[in-house]
């Protein structure tokens, strides 16, 4: 039964869907598929342990973490926030915009600023609900939930579509060992890096696109406010 | 040892022995109930790193399997010991510094670059690049920060145990992807999908792979997952194989992923407890929010690939 080896991509799938420990979820997967393809455990533990160890490469990321730590350590973040902050007299829209530009730019430079929590939160909602407050006056719930779900938005854009771009990034170097393990020794974290910036430009662009379209709607929806 | 691996291999010691380092803050809190098993998770790392290449393999595919056996029952925790800087001083010190403080981390990156094309020229492997850049962005950090050169260790295993066990995700990925081929997974896959897609239609096949990278990452809620099963069962032999580069297939491949990262909310920590932390009445408002975006951005990403892959 050929279809039987599917059951690691079954239990790769289980395993994330229902949370379980990610690590285990792949070991068991790949323990699993070699024993219903006919592998001894031996050889299990030879194909699992050689691709580790040639694999190494993947997990170099770590060299880059002293740098960053220490740079965290006297006042990134801090930096950063003034920065953004200083955004002012921007449309709702233009503030998601500058965000996630910044917020690219900075992953393609292998810098990590943003997050959730330490951005998202303290900072980019609070300035883009204020400037649609300073338009319109005060906004109905509806609205600050559309505000709230663009801002989060924008974070994501920014974080996932250019982190590529930096060679050290732990995306560009799962592409790379993936590759090379299947045979493709010409795929190296440089070329994988530059061929990730298309998406990354078109990320940005299409952000602001959507930003735009999100200013568009608030005018449309709302009174002006100031102006009646 | 030829001169490649050499440099690699001292590189994998590097990282081997902040690995033990985070294995000894571990050990030495004694508030932590997993210390022990904590410490045996972050040595057994460094073995693999540092003595692994030297013996048998399966010695390290065991250690892979204790290493999961500890993740799974819940052994590996962050201890509590760590050097947390405090708000206070990152903020003094950012006004004392100002924007020189983006200085190192941005540098990492660009000589990053530069160091790989010199690198190419002396036919050694590109990949060195992310060390050696990091050794010389650590210097200018120093003369920027003039931070005590303890932070280099103490800063750079606290950011490991932050990120934590997961952080070795993508290189056990790629193991498993190399399983999955030995026991043929990815034909078996390949054989199924063949029955969908005419002989050689190459924009079906770019069409069914990154929209199975999308599919996949949506259920798994991780695109690196999605990247090893659906590269090595559909973007390889129906891409690749029909000429396609594997450069930028790849490139591709794990953005397609990430369209699909925006419309899950498996992906937890990004869609879902975000929503949480702004209080928005519709849990899913950001997914609702990212929805048009990521369909466009993925119908982006066929055309792209079509294009500059072949």
């Amino acid at each position: 039964m050929e279809v039987l080896k599917l059951i690691g991509v079954l239990v790769v799938i289980l395993g994330f869907a229902l949370k379980r420990d990610t690590i285990a979820t792949v070991v068991v997967a790949g323990v699993v598929t070699g024993l219903v393809a006919g592998m001894t455990p031996m050889e299990i533990l030879e194909v699992l342990g050689n691709s580790f160890i040639t694999q190494r490469l993947a997990t170099l990321f770590v060299l880059t973490l002293p740098i960053i730590g220490i740079s965290e350590r006297y006042g990134l973040k801090e930096k950063a926030v003034d920065f953004i902050g200083g955004i002012k007299g921007a449309t709702t829209g233009k503030v998601l915009s500058i965000y996630q530009s910044i917020r690219a730019a900075a992953a393609a430079f292998s810098v990590r600023l943003g997050g959730h929590p330490q951005f998202v939160r303290p900072l980019i909602n609070p300035m883009a609900q204020a400037a649609a407050v300073a338009k319109y006056g005060d906004l109905d719930e509806k609205t600050v939930d559309v505000i709230k779900g663009a801002s989060a938005a924008s974070e994501n854009y920014g974080n996932f579509f250019a982190q590529n771009v930096f060679m050290g990034a732990s995306g560009t170097l799962l592409i790379v060992s993936t590759m090379v393990e299947q045979g493709y020794t010409e795929v190296t974290a440089l070329n994988v890096a530059m061929w990730s910036i298309p998406v990354a430009v078109i990320s940005v662009l299409l952000g602001i696109a959507k930003n735009y379209l999100l200013d568009r709607k608030l005018a449309a929806t709302l009174s002006e406010e100031k102006e009646s | 040892m030829e001169l490649n691996v050499l440099i690699g291999e001292f590189f994998y010691i590097i990282i081997g022995i902040i690995f033990i380092i985070c294995g000894i803050f571990a050990l030495r809190d004694k508030e932590l109930k997993t210390r022990i098993g904590t410490a045996v998770f972050w040595f057994l790392l460094a073995f693999t790193f540092i003595v692994g290449p030297h013996i048998p393999r399966w010695i390290t595919g065991l250690c892979i399997l204790v290493i999961a056996a500890l993740t799974a029952m819940n052994q590996v925790r962050q201890p509590g010991n760590i050097d947390v800087p405090s708000k206070e001083f990152a903020r003094k010190s950012a006004d004392k510094i100002g924007n020189k403080i983006f200085i190192p981390a941005v540098s990492l990156a660009l000589i990053a670059v530069v160091v790989a094309y010199v690198l190419a020229e002396l036919k050694l492997s590109t990949n060195h690049a992310i060390g050696i850049s990091a050794a010389i962005a650590l210097a200018i950090a120093f003369i920027i920060t003039k931070a005590p050169a303890k932070y280099a260790y103490k800063d750079g295993s606290r950011l490991m145990m932050n990120v934590g066990p997961v952080g070795i995700l993508p290189q056990l990925l790629a193991a498993l992807g190399a399983l999955f081929t030995a026991a043929g997974v990815g034909t078996v896959i390949a054989n199924g999908v063949a029955s969908i897609i005419p002989d050689g239609s190459r924009f079906l096949g770019v069409a069914i792979y990154c929209i199975g990278m999308a599919l996949f990452t949506i259920i798994m809620g991780n695109g690196f997952a999605a990247f090893s099963v659906i590269t090595v069962g559909i973007g390889i032999p129906f891409v690749i194989m029909q000429g396609g580069n594997p450069i930028i297939v790849g490139a591709l491949g794990l953005t397609a992923g990430y369209c699909g990262t925006l419309l899950t909310p498996m992906a937890a920590n990004f869609n879902i407890m975000p929503a949480a932390l702004l209080e928005t009445k519709d849990k899913y408002a950001i997914i609702k929010s990212q929805a048009p975006f990521a369909a466009v951005l993925l119908v982006i990403h066929i055309f792209l690939m079509y294009f500059l892959a072949f």
